[in-house]
């Protein structure tokens, strides 16, 4: 009687699958999509308003496959594997830095680019800094790492990375789970650079995270803004456009750039060499400097825009955000992330392990 | 007796033709089978055996006693004799009274019971997710009743309650299913003669029950040491099992070697338990979940 | 004495159950919320049901799963039968060999068969909806054959004789005598093969292409990303079809049993 009964019941279960195939087909088949080809987007968790992928691929006639990552050392393992051959990656600045000095990018023709040139030159020149030419990585958004702390949690001020070390706050602390900004913190309150490669001011670090590891509510990267809006923890690092999004769901929330100095950050927009359609690829990157979709972009993740067509567009208000546009004095302890050579970064994957075992 | 021995024989050599007797329609599987099964683990021991350089190397497999991975597969051993004790616990005694009572109605409790098998196993951890986050449901209810906040998620325990809480159903089938299959007869003849319940329990029920433990154990035991997206989920990255590191290996630290080095010693508890397995269970209860 | 014992196994079947249930029951509740926090109850609302329809994301998941499922359960179907018939006809020991290598992806965790398929493709072809496909086959097909094996082997082979002899073609034979005793077997082999190609996840994950998501690895991202309520809805959307099929089938297997009592 059991199997049958379960039999039955499979046999239903894959009807209703069946219908459902049907009907996701159908839905997907009208429309001009696909006839240019397709074109493979990977790009960090959350990371675009999903409705710019429809909207190019029913301007353009190419169809995305959109493909996510958490950490670009995730992305960089994904791409080198070689089993998928990615268009366009959307990427930081040390990792376009790493992917240039491997031969890994080709160039971006940007002459035939219609939008190109709402790109503040301003970014240009920040790019300048791993991509000399300007001739690899189109700016896509920027932004800073720091503290979001709960302010019914928190009672003091928050301008230091010490209290993320204060036990206080134990099980209640949020580290980011990627390797370079999860350092961030403990260089930063050594006062060392993040750039170090010095492997004792590395190993002083980590034993400082190490220290932190039973404080810590999680390590995590795209969840941290729903963490900190749910309150379920008091302090967390984040990245600046989270943080934004974030305080919009919980007004409880506020962010810092602890004093100690931090990470800011630029993400590009390149064309690995594994691209088999460089075209769609040019015009997919074309596409997001274009006003609309910057414009779409920014009111979905907050997130610093190069685009300088917009910014007129946008509130008072919004350009008054220092958490979304830090002034130049909040940004005068922050560095830039720079590529240190794959000796380092085995340094920096071992310590990564040690810390994240270290239970 | 050699009479009869002899019969068994020959019948066993008597060509038996039900179907066409064309081999070659198992040639496409043959081909499957090579090209998808057997390939594919030979290119885990070519990496699992060889240094980047391609020489030959038991580096892979030493690995192991590297603090990280040998603190994980701690971890996993411990989580998963740990999930498969609380398992076996609970179901031992449920399968029991279900098996008791062989009415319709005890036969849909048991489909009850693996109904949430039926639910995608992540959908599932996030329901445990729920109830024990920091502001989760106990902690609102315990905060309610005034009483201290427990810590349960992103802990080994929000680990052992999610694969128990996963992996129960595989441990109650087996076991109702084994107990169903004991005669009637024999417990009442044991009444007969005099033994008690626990007498009964002791001498019939446990050991006739065995083989369905044994297929609940495997059945836990072994995707639970190879676990890694319920670590991933409820241990917030805190927690590395060994199904953890293996994974980073091959999409983090993008080192094929040492991955596939790591999958072969995950291989062996697996062929372990097998062996445990093949010497008890003979009637392949463990097939009857699916 | 009796009366008090058969109270504590009521008490424990229902111990177990609260506890296999009340996650999902409070999944079920919270699907309602009206608040993306888990502490506070902001109100009735269905506009997580309503999300989950008009998200592109879950609904492209849905059809890759169905496309994915019903094509691998077919294929997996059709290789493992004509495995079966292949092997009832070989020599003992090709069929020995056969057998234990079609048992090492049932017996091995999912995890290593995942990567081995990931290191294959990877080697020699790209990672897409195929890769997919080939490894939920390879994943399926050992259940067909479990299914398909023992009726091959209980099969009356006087009758299936008595055809040749009748002058039936061998094929003519398979059709009406061999197939019909088999198909038990082979339906109980496809939806098998269907429920574990649904049901996975590990495999799926190591060796799915660039934007395809099944359900699983849908959820899976999901949940990385953060809580999402959807989800909620998702989950008790489904359990309630589950139950109520399993509540049809139990109906009418009770009315079809009854007359027998």
């Amino acid at each position: 009687m059991k199997r049958k009964s379960l039999l039955i019941f499979a046999l239903c279960a894959s009807l209703i699958f069946g219908l459902a195939a049907c009907g996701g087909s159908g839905g997907s088949g009208g429309g001009s999509r696909g006839e240019n080809g397709s074109i493979t987007v990977f790009n960090y968790g959350d990371y675009i308003d999903r409705d710019l992928i429809s909207q190019f691929e029913n301007q353009y006639g190419i169809t995305v496959n959109y493909e996510e990552y958490v950490a670009p050392e995730d992305m960089y393992t994904k791409y080198t594997s070689g089993a998928i051959d990615y268009d366009v990656i959307i990427t930081s600045d040390y990792m376009v830095e790493k992917l240039m000095s491997e031969d890994q990018l080709l160039p971006i023709d940007t002459s035939g680019m219609e939008y190109i040139d709402n790109i503040g030159d301003r970014y240009w020149e920040f790019c300048r800094a791993f991509d000399p030419e300007n001739s690899y990585a189109v700016p896509y958004l920027w932004g800073t790492v720091g503290i979001i702390y709960n302010t019914s949690m928190v009672d003091e001020d928050v301008n230091s990375w010490s209290i993320l070390w204060d036990e206080d706050y134990a099980n209640s602390i949020i580290m980011e789970n990627s390797v370079r900004d999860a350092f961030i913190a403990p260089l930063r309150l050594q006062g060392d650079s993040i750039n170090t490669t010095d492997e004792a001011e590395l190993r002083a670090a980590c034993d400082r995270l190490v220290e932190q590891y039973p404080l810590v509510y999680a390590y995590q990267v795209d969840e941290t803004r729903d963490s900190m809006i749910s309150g379920e923890a008091a302090l967390g690092m984040i990245y600046s456009g989270d943080a934004t999004v974030a305080i919009e769901g919980n007004p409880d929330l506020a962010y810092t750039i602890p004093r100690e100095g931090s990470n800011v950050w630029i993400d590009c927009a390149v064309i690995p060499a594994s691209a088999t359609n460089v075209e769609g690829a040019q015009q997919f990157i074309d596409f997001l400097c274009s006003y609309d979709a910057a414009m779409a972009n920014f009111e979905y993740i907050y997130y610093g825009t190069p685009n300088e067509a917009i910014l007129d567009d946008l509130d008072e208000e919004v350009l008054a955000d220092t958490t979304i546009f830090p002034t130049d004095e909040m940004l005068e302890n922050c560095e830039v992330f720079r590529y240190l050579g794959s000796e380092a970064d085995a340094l920096y994957t071992d310590l990564w392990q040690i810390v994240k075992t270290s239970n | 007796m050699s009479n009869l021995f002899a019969r068994r024989e020959q019948s066993r050599s008597v060509e038996r033709h039900n179907s066409p007797r064309h081999p070659w329609l198992a040639g496409p599987y043959i081909f499957w089978a090579a090209g998808f099964i057997v390939l594919p683990l030979v290119l885990v021991f070519y990496y699992g055996l060889s240094g980047p350089d391609g020489t030959f190397t038991l580096a892979n497999l030493a690995a192991i006693a590297q603090p990280i991975f040998r603190n994980a597969l701690g971890q996993s051993l411990l989580i998963s004799f740990g999930t498969t004790a609380i398992c076996l616990v609970l179901a031992y005694p449920l399968a029991y009274i279900l098996s008791k009572n062989r009415s319709r109605s005890g036969a849909f409790i048991i489909i009850l019971i693996v109904l949430p098998m039926w639910i995608n196993f992540l959908l599932r951890i996030l329901a445990v997710q729920m109830l024990i986050a920091n502001n989760g449901i106990i902690n609102m209810i315990l905060g309610h009743l005034g009483l201290a906040q427990m810590r349960l998620i992103n802990t080994r325990a929000a680990i052992f309650l999610g694969t128990a809480y996963d992996y129960f159903p595989f441990m109650v089938l087996p076991i109702y299913n084994a107990m169903c299959k004991i005669d009637h007869d024999i417990i009442e003849a044991a009444h007969d003669l005099g033994a008690n319940a626990l007498t009964t329990f002791r001498r019939i029920i446990v050991p006739l029950s065995l083989p369905g433990v044994i297929s609940g154990i495997i059945m836990v035991f072994i995707p639970s040491i190879s676990e890694f997206a319920i670590a991933d989920i409820l241990g917030g990255s805190r927690i590395l099992l060994f199904g953890n590191v293996i994974e980073q290996e091959f999409n983090m630290s993008n080192d094929w070697h040492t991955g596939s080095g790591l999958s072969l010693i995950l291989m062996v508890f697996i062929i372990i338990s097998m062996i445990v397995m093949h010497r008890v269970d003979k009637d392949g209860e463990g097939q009857i979940i699916w | 004495m009796v009366e008090k014992r058969s109270v504590i196994e009521k008490v424990y079947i229902g111990v177990i159950f609260v506890l296999l249930y009340v996650p999902l029951g409070v999944l079920a509740v919270w699907s309602f919320n009206n608040s993306i926090s888990r502490s506070v109850w902001g109100g009735f609302t269905l506009h997580w049901y309503a999300d989950l329809f008009r998200n592109a994301e879950i609904m492209s998941a849905l059809a890759t799963t169905a496309k994915l499922t019903v094509s691998a359960a077919l294929i997996a179907t059709l290789l493992g039968t004509l495995a079966c018939i292949g092997m009832a006809a070989m020599g003992k020991k090709l069929q020995l060999v056969l057998t234990t290598t079609t048992n090492i992806p049932m017996l091995n965790a999912d995890i290593v068969t995942g990567i081995a398929l990931m290191l294959l493709f990877m080697r020699f072809m790209r990672l897409g909806f195929s890769s997919m496909l080939i490894a939920h086959v390879t994943l399926a097909v050992p259940y067909v054959i479990l299914n398909v094996m023992p009726k091959l082997k209980t099969t009356n082979h006087a009758v299936y004789e008595a055809a040749l002899d009748l002058g039936a073609t061998p094929f003519y034979a398979f059709i009406h005598i061999t197939l019909p005793e088999i198909f038990p077997g082979i339906l109980s082999g496809f939806l098998m093969a269907f429920t574990l190609s649904l049901d996975d996840f590990v495999i799926t994950y190591f060796t799915k292409g660039p934007g395809i998501n099944t359900i699983s690895t849908m959820i899976y991202q999901q949940m990385r990303r953060g809580i999402n309520p959807q989800m909620y809805a998702l989950s008790t959307l489904l359990f309630v079809i589950i139950l109520i099929i399993l509540l049809a089938v139990n109906r009418v297997s009770a009315r079809q049993d009854d007359p027998r009592r």
